[in-house]
């Protein structure tokens, strides 16, 4: 499966999914950091994927989505955004009601 | 210096009403991701090419607009992008 493919089913397959530095748990960025904290406070459930272990996928998703910094938040499988737009919508509860369309708040 | 090149992308492509670029690299010197030496900043713009377009949107124009440099020398970028109409409103009173 070629790189392109691997993250559209990863996009598909998966209603929300983070791309992020490190993980939720150890989070290797601060802004991959806050915008776990986010997550976490929204009560959502959602899959991650360490771009520092798939260097490959790490180049061809920024180009697959116009996106050159780390983390990626897709919801549906579009690009939400970056930690400050995610933190933004947060804030308008945006974020809340995007989660909850998914299917992916506790 | 980085902010002085940004300006001066920003500016000949959107041709901004009000731009202030703010240098936060030295906040952040010394972690994980500062490491490949990318600087963080912080963007405010207001231009007419943000009228209608979503935050997303929004953002990839500032991107591509910078082009090579979001691969070297920006680690991180926070961009508050505005349309003169929504500035108007966002200052009122």
């Amino acid at each position: 499966m070629s790189v392109t493919e691997r993250i559209k089913q990863q996009l598909e397959t998966n209603p929300v999914i983070l791309y992020m530095k490190g993980t939720p748990d150890f989070p290797q960025c601060g802004f991959s950091g806050q915008t776990v904290q986010i997550l976490d406070a929204c009560q959502a459930k959602y899959a991650h994927v360490n771009i520092f272990e798939d260097p490959e996928l790490r180049e061809a998703l920024k180009e697959y989505s116009h996106w050159p910094t780390y983390p990626q938040l897709y919801i549906k499988g579009e690009l939400v955004g970056g930690c400050d737009i995610v933190i933004d919508l947060y804030k308008k509860g945006e974020l809340q009601n995007l989660l909850a369309a998914a299917g992916a708040t506790e | 210096m980085s902010s002085e090149s940004i300006k001066q992308l920003l500016t000949t492509v959107f041709k901004p009403a009000v731009l202030e670029i703010i240098d936060n690299s030295a906040a952040h010197a010394g972690h994980a991701g500062a490491r490949s030496g990318g600087g963080h900043y912080h963007v405010t713009i207001v231009a007419e090419a943000f009228e209608g377009k979503s935050m997303v949107q929004r953002h990839q124009l500032i991107y591509k607009a910078l082009g090579d440099m979001m691969k070297q020398q920006i680690h991180a970028l926070g961009i508050n992008a505005l349309s003169p109409t929504e500035e108007t409103q966002g200052t009122s009173k």
